[in-house]
Order: structure tokens, then C-alpha cells, then sequence
């Protein structure tokens, strides 16, 4: 089980509260975890990477164990605490704009 | 006795202002989809309480939504649980999913190269007049999609972009399709209006489109006095009863035509300026016409500090005036394309929005004016719907 926080308008978007826990498949990997999100939201696909190119949308981070992984590839490993439910994904609305 | 609905989009969210037929006092629902950007909201025609939406932002992208309770409630169509899953196991919720078809192809970019199409948001919906599950998307980088199944599926009808598309060039506001007229006597003819790329008419219902800007004079933007397309139109009306007969606001310029867009002629007349963004048409008199002069392409707010909307009775050139009850000193707001709108009762109410988040509204016919909410978020667009 992954625990995964999402951004305040993506959460009233899926009309979830607090994290959302998700089944993944081993081995959970930041690709995975976002297949597996919008299998269970599907009005998030598109909000957070692009319809077809699946590219991250520019201004959406990820950040796992106070690690970015927003750069690193699709089929990047979670870190264990991830992978394990003890810690969260974290997918964020970057600082930008004003 | 009628009741009245104007739905307002607005910077951070959507409002829906209600009153009577007196259209005296008003009640406001809303934000709406807090904190988001709303680009348009319009209800269906042949269902007033169907009510379509679009949400964007920065962040996350595109968000089409549908209301079918006259705004009460709202979902992201085709996100029922039952909905979720297409028979052969893939993945709905595809409402959101503004693809292009076939090879994306290229337009024109500010340093004159070829630049690929890529879709950024959704500027104006349009309803089928008939058909409530129907409706028209009109998108930034500028495109056309179709809904058939009450905006769960979009697609797009790419003869658009045939017509001289590699050609369009986007202004400083985007390039994007931001007016759609369906012509309630000739269900094939829709008309369409684009920055920075001109006015577009299909006879055959969005197979394929002609550029209809002959007459159309922009002689910094485009030295080419012929230019077929690159025309900055900011907005096209017509009144239902005479679908030939077209109106414009142009970037300068306020036009018409009286032969469906095959020839043009300025109508400016004495308008203090005549760069601006909207225009519209009386629900009763198709010769009376609205427009918001602004100073300037440069400074977009109205010349002297004075908010005025100008009427010409005469269908163009002869304008007046209409002061009374808008700010007369100080007021620097701008009105946005898709921020005025008519209804339909006797006499004719005309409303409009601001940057400054003040929706003005006069009940007969623009003699007066009151301001019914003064401080939304920056005003992008304002529908109003009549209810038996």
C-alpha cells in the first residue's frame, strides 16, 4: 500500500480527504504509483502529466523522503519508506506564478 | 413571471446570479470551482438547467464541467461510478482529453517560424441550440472540438486548422478560438472568431471552414492589405432573426457584414476609439448595438477614466453614449471579450462584467445601469439565461 498526498485542488478535484492509498504492483515506481492514481481518479488524468505523452505537467513536483524525483524517469524506484506506507508520495502544485 | 440566471467566470471561480423578471435584487451562488480559473460558462438551450463549464489552471490543466440542475451541482461528466470503465477495460474519464487529430501539424510563431499546435486551455463552449448532449469547444492553441455525448468525449474537427492554419499567428493574449455562433436558421453554419487569426464560417456543419475577413484593414499588424487571414478579431454577434448580418469588434475597428462574412465594412463611426473587446446584439432590435470603447491597445481601460457603453441604433457608424449609473471618473477596469451578454425580456436587459470584478447590468436596454455584485475576481466571461 502507497500512501500518496495530493494538492489541495487535485484533492477537491477527486473529492478525497486527506492521503490517498493506493495498491501498487512491486516493483513501485513513480510511474506505477500515477497509473495506479488515475486508474482510481480518472478525472485526474490530464492534471497531472499530459493526455498521451504522459509528460509531467511543468508546474506539478513529486517529492518522496524529502527526495525530488520530479526529473527522474517514469520507472524510477520509490524509496522503501514509500514503497512500505511509511512515508508518502507527495505530488505538489510547484511555487510558481503569483 | 420569468426568472433570471447569469453565470459569470471569472479569474478564481465560477458565480451564478439569480433574480425575477424585475431583474431588481439578486441572489449569488458561488465560487464555484474556488480558486480555479473559469474561462466560460453557458447553458444548453434546449435544457436550461444543462450547464457546461470550463475550469483550467496553470497547474493542472483542463477541466470540463457539467451541471444538470441549473448549477446547484456539478461533476466532471463521465465520472460516475458506472461510467468509469469502457467495456473493453480501458479507462474513461476522458473528459478532460483535448487531443488534435491526425499529424499536429504547425502555425506561425512570433519570430515568423513554424511552431507546433499544443493545447493549453478551453476559452468558450457553445451548446447545441437543439441538443443538449451537443456542444462546441473553441480552444487556445486555436481549434475546434465537438461533443456528442454531453462533454464525457471530445473531438476535434480539424478542418479548421486546414484553412490556412500554418498561417495564424498567436497575439499577445494566446491564439485561440474564442467566439462560436451557431446560426439558428441553418443548422450547418456556424461562425467562428480567432486570435490573431480572423473570422472563419462553415456551411457544412465543421467539415470544412473559409476565412471571411475580406473588407478587414490592419495596417500595422499585417501590411498586406489582402491578407486572407492574421486579422486580430476580438469578437463576431448577429441577432438570431438575421444570421447573415454579422458584427465585429476587431483589435481597431468596429465592422460589419450583410452578406455572411464575404465582405466587410467599418462601422466605426464617432466612437470615441474603436479598439475594445466585446459586442453584442438587442434581443429585439437586430439594427442595436453594444459595444466598450477602450483608449488603446496599450492602456486597456476606457478613455477619460469613464466607463461607458456606446449604442448605435443604426446597426453602425451613429453611437451614443450610456453613462448613467456606471463610474464617470476614476475607473480604469477593462471588459473582456466574452464578458456581455443580452436576455431576452421586454425591454432587453444587457449585462457585462469587468477586470474589476463589478457585473453591471441595465434592465432597459442600456439607459441605466446598476452594478448587481462589485467584487468578484477579474471578470472573463458572463451568459445570461431566461426561465419560464
Amino acid at each position: 500500500m502507497i500512501r500518496v498526498v495530493l494538492p489541495y485542488h487535485l484533492r477537491n478535484l477527486a473529492r478525497v480527504n486527506g492521503e490517498v492509498e493506493l495498491e501498487v504492483s512491486s516493483p513501485a515506481t513513480v510511474g506505477a504509483v500515477l497509473d495506479a492514481l488515475e486508474a482510481r481518479y480518472p478525472v485526474l488524468r490530464g492534471t497531472i502529466r499530459d493526455h498521451g505523452t504522459l509528460k509531467r505537467r511543468p508546474f506539478v513536483r513529486f517529492f518522496a523522503c524529502k527526495e525530488d524525483l520530479s526529473l527522474e524517469p517514469p520507472e524510477t524506484k520509490l524509496p522503501d519508506l514509500v514503497a512500505g506506507g511509511e512515508e508518502p508520495f507527495l505530488i505538489i502544485g510547484a511555487i510558481a506564478g503569483g | 413571471m420569468s426568472k433570471i440566471r447569469v453565470l459569470v467566470g471569472t479569474k478564481k471561480g465560477a458565480f451564478i446570479l439569480t433574480s425575477d423578471g424585475k431583474r431588481k435584487t439578486w441572489k449569488i451562488s458561488g465560487p464555484h470551482f474556488a480558486g480555479w480559473e473559469i474561462y466560460h460558462v453557458k447553458g444548453s438551450p434546449a435544457d436550461p438547467n444543462r450547464i457546461y463549464a470550463s475550469q483550467t489552471s496553470g497547474w493542472f490543466g483542463q477541466i470540463i464541467q457539467r451541471s444538470d440542475d441549473g448549477g446547484k451541482t456539478w461533476d466532471t461528466p463521465g465520472s460516475s461510478p458506472g461510467e468509469l470503465e469502457s467495456p473493453n477495460g480501458f479507462l474513461k474519464g476522458e473528459s478532460n482529453k483535448f487531443v488534435y487529430e491526425g499529424k499536429v501539424g504547425t502555425h506561425k510563431w512570433y519570430d515568423g517560424t513554424q511552431h507546433p499546435w499544443e493545447f493549453k486551455r478551453v476559452w468558450h463552449i457553445e451548446p447545441s441550440l437543439t441538443n443538449p448532449d451537443v456542444a462546441y469547444a473553441g480552444v487556445e492553441d486555436a481549434a475546434i472540438f465537438k461533443t456528442i455525448d454531453g462533454g464525457k468525449t471530445w473531438k476535434e474537427l480539424p478542418g479548421l486548422r486546414q484553412a490556412k492554419g500554418h498561417l495564424w499567428q498567436p497575439g499577445a493574449g494566446g491564439m485561440a478560438v474564442h467566439t462560436i455562433i451557431l446560426d439558428r436558421k441553418n443548422a450547418n453554419r456556424i461562425y467562428i472568431a480567432i486570435s490573431a487569426a480572423g473570422a472563419f464560417r462553415s456551411d457544412n456543419g465543421g467539415k470544412t471552414w473559409k476565412p471571411i475577413n475580406r473588407g478587414l484593414k490592419s495596417q500595422y499588424e499585417l501590411p498586406d492589405p489582402d491578407a486572407e487571414v492574421g486579422h486580430c478579431v476580438h469578437r463576431i454577434a448577429l441577432h438570431p432573426s438575421r444570421p447573415d448580418v454579422l458584427f465585429m469588434q476587431k483589435h481597431w475597428d468596429v465592422l460589419r457584414t450583410d452578406n455572411s462574412g464575404e465582405q466587410w465594412r467599418e462601422v466605426s463611426g464617432n466612437l470615441p476609439t474603436d479598439f475594445g473587446f466585446p459586442i453584442d446584439v438587442h434581443a429585439h432590435e437586430p439594427e442595436t448595438i453594444f459595444v466598450v470603447p477602450i483608449k488603446s491597445d496599450s492602456e486597456h481601460y476606457p478613455p477619460e477614466g469613464k466607463l461607458r457603453v456606446y449604442r448605435s441604433k443604426s446597426g453602425g457608424n451613429e453611437w451614443e453614449p450610456l453613462s448613467k449609473g456606471l463610474p464617470q471618473k476614476d475607473c480604469y477596469v477593462n471588459v473582456l471579450r466574452d464578458a456581455m451578454a443580452v436576455d431576452s425580456l421586454e425591454p432587453c436587459g444587457i449585462y457585462f462584467g469587468t477586470t474589476g470584478g463589478q457585473i453591471y447590468a441595465s434592465a432597459n436596454g442600456g439607459n441605466s445601469w446598476n452594478a448587481i455584485v462589485r467584487d468578484l475576481p477579474a471578470v472573463y466571461s458572463v451568459e445570461v439565461q431566461v426561465l419560464k
